[in-house]
């Protein structure tokens, strides 16, 4: 299957889509020509829809941004110039973002700007599971929010077309499991394109300058729009009511609206339902009159309040007296609203409706021990965080940062103390160094994250001369989020893509010791960081190894599969566990039985890089055939 | 397809395995099968930071009344599991009591079990936990498969050889396969399904 040639169809076709996919197909269809993003989860195989669609046609140019506020201003920048442009990224990256996104309704767009944003309630990947819907308040930008693949599909559409017609940015906020969801999803041609493709870039467009006095017009320009915007929300087809004549009624949107129907589907006594798919600006009149038909009305919101607070000062407002229930009890602001969770949350707020108690209780799904990740068999961070501990003192201070080797943290490791955001550690890194004379601070950083948040942090210790040793773990790829390139990736002569050093940058910024060292040289790394840590003021250690897991994969590809195995001299072994307990390798298994450690043929890829490991060197690497005999 | 009558089915298929197990093959082989099969079918995987060796799932559901992609605990017809610990997780999660556990029966040690912290779940355990749930289990392995990454088909092999997977004939995991891939990586799947 080729989702590249599938996504460029001409004629109308159905497919089993992910919503991630089906994203890729609107854009299409719509004719967006600029599509930016820094990688994140939910949202990664956005990009790779995108990129798998460039193999054969460019109805678009796309970029993976240094990061999330660049990205972003790529996709204004080109919207200014009459492109239709969509920039995504996940939760968190609107944080980054927001310095920029925050003037964008106050400008006008001219091409049409569309920002995906891939939230996580539930915080399955991310480092928390915060509300993006709060931002559309404050930066007065609509927001849509899809179900499933299909609304995924035409709520981006209408996207564009909200955001054309008014110049200015709309949010499509696709949800984790919207994202991954899959289903037949039924799409246009490729004939009409959607989008006016506005003039080109003019000041007199403006005024662009939001500056003093400009910026009340501005305001009260991107006020009225919303207003306007506010009258298309109230007939919108996204916004709809299942009505059963029902005394109670409920107000739901995105993803749990399909909980929803599940729960509904066991009991003969429904609520009516209103749906809401354009959650800002809400559609008031028309919920209002749903709850004036109502004694009762439920509130079903995945994470804040959000929703229900507009919904009780509009009904306050006109005098309605109907009992709104809504969130009371902290529960009720976290994780995703799966069935499970709606279920419990609707039993608690109305027992009376007559849901069944659930079949396997919540207290039963989380006492049970999740199987924590681990870094890749051959993993360079893994060689790294075992030879960066020996330099170690017990009570240094390690930072931990965002990326694969956040993972260091856990058991064995134990390395990095305390986590924020991508490139935070040598900002709380330079703060946990004041007054801290005698405990050293360790700070780490992916190459990704060094490029995407890592720089300012690293040139204010420089600076302000922070006594901190850096280690980088120079990769090559945004490895946790599925491999992206970003600038410290090889160059491409084709594209003219250039590869920056991350060494130089150092250099060029003035830090005096930078040490350089591949990981699988764990005695030399040791080394490194220990002459490091004994000079005064910043310093760098870049931990170098190119990502294992994307080598393995590429070679796969290519028909080359591992040829050696790691294999154990039962002779020489004494059971002392260093492999595992030490190194934490996951190819090395143990009999509980026998105490006797073996390889796990399935996962060693033969790297070698626990042979140093071994304190009676009972590890050896074989050709695979030779390992097997033993 | 819009126009064909769907099947009067209604299933939830719960799968899960480890990171890098395969897990996304699998269950995209099967959504599409299903829908090859003429039933309406709603997915999604779920795997957080799980590409990193911790637990991957994926949720499918087949017939026209569900409506979230996702399965409810407790509610799942059948449970397909790439990997011994996960199945016994899948077991006391979200299998329905009377429900059906396929199991590919290779373990990888998770940490806590290789520092010692947890028992590794046996086959033996797997049984009791099975019977007081009046559920039933099938553990397939498939001898000599030239790659790990084949496992999944193995399992979907023996799976559609006890006949456990309702409304699904082998041609239509066959044109799943079709759609999906080509050359040796074809070759090598469909040999595997017919054994
Ligand atoms: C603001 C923000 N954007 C994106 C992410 C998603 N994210 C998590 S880990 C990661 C990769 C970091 O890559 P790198 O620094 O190279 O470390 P590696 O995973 O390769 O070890 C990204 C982009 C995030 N957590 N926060």
């Amino acid at each position: 299957m080729d989702i590249g040639k599938i996504l460029l169809e001409k004629e109308p076709f159905s497919d089993i889509m992910m919503g991630n996919a089906a994203v890729v197909r609107a854009m299409i269809e719509a004719g967006v020509e600029v599509v930016t993003t820094y990688p994140g989860s939910p949202t990664p195989e956005i990009a790779e829809a995108a990129r798998a669609v460039l193999k054969y046609e460019s109805p678009f140019y796309f970029e993976y941004s240094t990061n999330e506020k660049v990205a972003a201003e790529v996709a204004f920048g080109a919207s200014l110039n009459g492109r239709l442009s969509v920039v995504f990224f996940k939760s968190v990256g609107l944080n980054v973002a927001s310095d920029s996104v925050v003037q964008f309704s106050l400008l006008e767009p001219q091409g049409g700007l569309v920002i995906i944003l891939g939230d996580d309630p539930g915080a399955n990947s991310s480092q928390n599971e915060q509300d993006n819907r709060h931002f559309a308040r404050m930066t007065n930008i609509p927001v849509l929010e899809p179900a499933d693949p299909q609304q995924v599909y035409e709520m981006f559409i209408e996207a564009v077309e909200i955001s054309v017609e008014n110049k200015m940015p709309v949010f499509l906020r696709m949800t984790t499991h919207v994202c991954h969801a899959k289903s037949r999803v039924s799409f246009g041609d490729r004939t009409i394109v959607r989008s006016g493709r506005g003039p080109s870039f003019d000041p007199d467009f403006g005024e662009y300058i939001p500056l003093t006095s400009a910026v009340a017009p501005m305001k009260k320009r991107s006020i009225l729009k919303l207003g306007k915007i506010r009258e298309r929300s109230e007939n919108s087809r996204f916004n709809y009511l299942t009505d059963r004549n029902a005394s109670k009624g409920i107000i739901i949107c995105g993803l749990p609206s399909l909980s929803l129907s599940d729960l509904l589907s066991e009991i003969e006594d429904k609520p009516d339902v209103l749906t809401i798919g354009m959650v800002w600006p809400l559609p008031l009149s028309f919920i209002c009159d749903f709850c004036e038909n109502h004694d009762e009305v439920l509130i079903i919101e995945e994470l804040d309040d959000f929703i229900e607070k507009e919904v009780k000062a509009a009904a306050f407002d006109r005098g309605l007296k109907l009992k709104i229930i809504g969130k009371t009890e902290p529960d009720d602001f976290i994780g995703e609203l799966n069935q499970q969770n709606l279920r419990h949350f609707i039993n608690s707020k109305w027992p009376e409706l007559g849901l069944k108690s659930p079949a396997v209780p919540l207290s039963a799904l989380t006492e049970i021990k999740p199987r924590p990740a681990q870094l890749c068999p051959g993993c360079g961070h893994r060689s790294a965080f075992y030879a960066i501990k020996k330099a170690l003192k017990e009570d240094d201070i390690t930072v931990a940062d965002i990326g694969c080797h956040t993972l260091g943290y856990m058991r064995p490791y134990e390395f990095g103390k305390v986590l924020l955001s991508m490139g935070h550690s040598n900002g709380t890194g330079a703060g946990l160094s004041l007054f801290n004379r005698t405990r050293r601070i360790v700070t780490i950083l992916g190459d990704s994250t060094f490029f995407h948040a890592g720089l300012p942090g690293i040139i204010n210790a420089v600076r302000n001369n922070h006594d901190i040793t850096l280690i980088v773990m120079e990769n090559g790829t945004t490895a946790m989020t599925g491999h992206q390139d970003h600038a410290g990736s090889k160059a491409d002569s084709e594209s003219g893509k250039k590869k920056i050093s991350i060494k130089a940058v150092l250099e060029g910024l003035g830090v005096e010791a930078v040490y350089e060292v591949d990981t699988y040289s764990q005695s030399s790394l040791t080394k490194a960081v220990d002459d490091a840590l004994a000079v005064k003021g910043f310093s760098v250690a870049i931990a170098r190894h190119p990502c294992m897991l994307k080598f393995t994969r590429e070679n796969r590809h290519r028909g080359i599969t591992p040829d050696r195995q790691a294999g154990i001299d039962p002779a020489k072994c004494k059971n002392i566990e260093a492999c595992i307990k030490v190194f934490g390798c996951p190819s090395f298994m143990v009999n509980k039985e026998t105490g006797s450690i073996s390889v796990n043929k399935e996962l060693c890829i033969g790297d070698g890089s626990c042979v140093q490991v071994c304190p009676v060197s009972a590890i050896g690497i074989k050709k695979k055939n030779e390992a097997e005999h033993e | 397809m819009n126009n064909t009558e769907l099947k009067n089915l209604s299933l939830n298929i719960y799968m899960s395995g480890v990171g890098g197990q395969g897990i996304g093959v699998l269950s995209e082989v099967l959504i599409r099968a299903y829908d090859d099969a003429g039933y309406e079918v709603k997915g999604v995987d779920t795997h957080g930071l799980a590409q990193r060796g911790g637990k991957v799932e994926s949720h499918l559901r087949i017939g026209g009344p569900a409506g979230s992609p996702l399965i409810e605990p407790g509610t799942a017809d059948i449970a397909v599991c790439l990997e011994r610990t996960e199945a016994y997780r899948a077991l006391v999660t979200y299998l329905k009591p009377g429900g059906v556990l396929i199991y590919y029966n290779t373990s990888w040690q998770s940490l806590n079990v290789r520092i010692g912290d947890e028992k590794e779940v046996t086959e033996a355990l797997i049984k009791t936990e099975a019977e007081n749930r009046t559920s039933s289990v099938y553990e397939i392995l498939t001898e000599n498969l030239p790659d790990v990454r084949l496992q999944n088909i193995g399992l979907l092999a023996g799976a559609l050889r006890e006949d456990l997977l309702p409304g699904l004939a082998s041609a239509n995991i066959e044109n799943a396969l079709q759609v999906l891939f080509s050359g040796d990586v074809l070759s090598s799947n469909l040999e595997i399904l017919s054994g």
